[in-house]
């Protein structure tokens, strides 16, 4: 059996569509995983996504610790012999499939940008070396578990005709020696930057917080409204929500058009963006890296391009 | 307390070239370096040890050369170094093996400290691996650690979320760059550092016949195919540029 597991819904939704090729080709089924409550309505919409079967392993554990949930897929993957483990690649997803690998003593690729099968054998490619470069790999054994990131893989159209079984079962697992005292959403703007058409980023080229209110306004006058930014504005600076933050460790973004003001161009935030339509710099340094992957790109000091700029689109589209 | 802080040698990606041609990645040549979040861990293990005494063991698989990285690490403040010299093939089956059976060897622990991620492959799998290896609980992208004699509280952050958790010993912690800065060795330290033993094992003396569950077929190189058009003249005339293309293109709207 092919399994299918995040505790994402939307990421589930995504990689039912890619299990349901590779189970197909294996000639087994698809089985979308559940641990929690007994949720219907949710494993209906699993089952409209493109599962076979849904499996609820049912536990009141409602705060997610890699341990116990690594336990639960453990006794999942014994029941339904499943040799095909998709996880979704969140950072709750990386630790449970990495923990998962060790405690089945089995291959494990994280982070995969594609999976297919070659000579039968799941293959996988996923970006190494800060994204310079492409690891095609493969498994010569089974089980296999990957995980794979949100936006990779588009999902099926939703179809309520289709049918499948679900499946419930309890299972006594090895409690954590590990408590969680405290879960806190972190103060978050509410932006969506994976979802954004079009992105302004902001990087170490400004000076002080109250500056990047100019990348809101340029990013308000081409209606893109989204503001992006690289790793120090977010992690060291913190004048930005890490939902702001995009990079090899942030987010992954594919916007239409996405415009880098003051960022310098290191290759962990090109892995972050490299996938947008049209690349746009602004830079005042005309060695700085940035200008290598962008399509159009202008040398100067931001502050006086970035409210030019925002006239100018202003004019431009009205 | 004895913590065991795994190190792994990397090459610096910041002076990887790309060739020009094929579009693939150099390594050949390319200057090697400890993983940068790792000396995080190393710098986090300096300070548990500052407030509550112990010993600090770095583990290190790699090539025979890694011994002068490890050097630098006993230089930080690691008490001693072990050296699992590479196996011929490998993947995160053989390497958290290896480390699980160097672990076994090097004694009793109360902490694993890992970077949460090596930054050429940045997949993050060691240390929770190894941690379902050996059985026992894990704590990662620990951004705040507060030790105590007897158990450990974690600030971690997991994107959308602050999780606070707590775990007695043994444990592993995967922690990020965000935790600390490592510190830089005087010369004093590098000197005495020199004093300081490291072990080097062979893999297939520590474990035989590992073969890797995972191959990889081949390195790509990607190519970042962009027009890299470059205004560089007057501002006005560049931005009344710029702003023609990107309606041309019809990613204004």
């Amino acid at each position: 059996m092919v399994l299918v597991y995040s505790d994402d819904k939307k990421i589930t939704f995504e990689l039912l569509n890619k299990g349901r090729e590779v189970a197909k080709e294996l000639g087994e089924k698809l089985i979308s995983v559940i641990i929690g409550k007994a949720d219907e309505k949710l494993s209906q919409e699993y089952i409209s996504f493109g599962a076979d079967n849904v499996f609820i392993a049912e536990t009141d554990i409602d705060k997610f610790k890699a341990e116990e949930f690594a336990n639960y897929l453990e006794n999942i993957i014994k029941d339904t012999k499943s040799e095909t483990i998709i996880i979704g690649s969140n950072k709750n997803g990386k630790e449970l499939a990495s923990r998962l690998a060790g405690r089945l003593d089995v291959g494990c690729i994280i982070d995969c940008t594609n999976i297919y099968l070659k000579d039968k054998k799941l293959t996988s490619e996923r970006i190494v070396y800060s994204g310079n470069a492409i690891s095609v790999e493969q498994f010569n054994s089974k089980p296999a578990i990957v995980t794979v990131p949100s936006k990779v893989f588009d999902p099926l159209p939703k179809d309520d005709k289709r049918k499948g079984d679900i499946i419930k079962k309890k299972f006594d697992v090895k409690k954590s020696a590990s408590k969680i005292l405290k879960v806190q959403e972190m103060k978050s703007e509410g932006v969506n930057v994976e979802d954004a058409e079009i992105i302004v980023s902001c990087g170490r080229g400004f000076k002080k917080k109250e500056d990047i209110k100019m990348v809101k306004d340029l990013a308000d006058a081409i209606k893109g409204k989204t503001v992006g930014c690289s790793r120090p504005i977010a992690a060291d600076l913190k004048w930005l929500s890490e939902d702001h933050w995009i990079g090899l460790s942030g987010h992954k973004v594919k916007p239409k058009l996405y415009i880098a003001a003051g960022i310098s161009g290191q290759i962990q935030h090109i892995a972050g963006m490299r996938d947008s339509g049209i690349i746009v710099a602004i830079n005042k340094d005309p060695e700085a890296l940035i200008f290598k992957s962008a399509d159009y790109g202008i040398v100067g000091d931001l502050y006086e391009i970035l409210p030019k700029l925002t006239s100018a689109v202003k004019e431009k589209i009205g | 307390m004895n913590i065991i802080v795994c190190a792994k040698q990397v090459i610096d990606v910041s002076e990887m070239k790309v060739d020009p041609n094929t579009k693939k990645p150099i390594l050949q040549g390319v200057p090697q370096k400890i993983s940068d979040i790792d000396k995080n861990a190393l710098e986090e293990a300096i300070k548990i040890k500052e407030k509550q005494g112990g010993k600090i063991t770095v583990l290190t698989i790699g090539p025979d050369n890694a011994k002068e990285r490890i050097k630098e690490l006993l230089a930080m403040g690691a008490d001693e170094g072990v050296l699992v010299t590479t196996p011929e093939k490998y993947d995160y089956y053989v390497i958290s093996n290896l480390l699980a059976s160097a672990i076994k060897k090097i004694g009793e622990y109360d902490i694993i400290l890992c970077g949460e991620a090596s930054i050429d492959m940045f997949s993050g799998q060691a240390g929770p691996r190894l941690a379902g290896l050996l059985d026992i609980p894990q704590i990662t992208y620990a951004q705040n650690l507060v030790v105590d004699k007897d158990k450990v509280t974690a600030d971690r952050n997991m994107g959308d979320s602050a999780v606070t958790t707590e775990s007695s010993f043994p444990v592993l912690i995967t922690v990020t760059k965000e935790i600390n800065e490592p510190r830089l060795p005087s010369l004093m330290q590098i000197l005495g550092a020199a004093n300081k033993p490291i072990n080097e094992i062979t893999a297939d003396l520590l474990i035989d016949g590992l073969n890797p569950k995972v191959e990889m077929l081949e390195l790509k190189g990607v190519s970042m195919e962009r027009k890299n058009i470059v205004y560089k003249d007057d501002i006005d005339e560049s931005i009344s540029k710029l702003v023609d293309s990107l309606a041309k293109e019809g990613v204004l709207r």
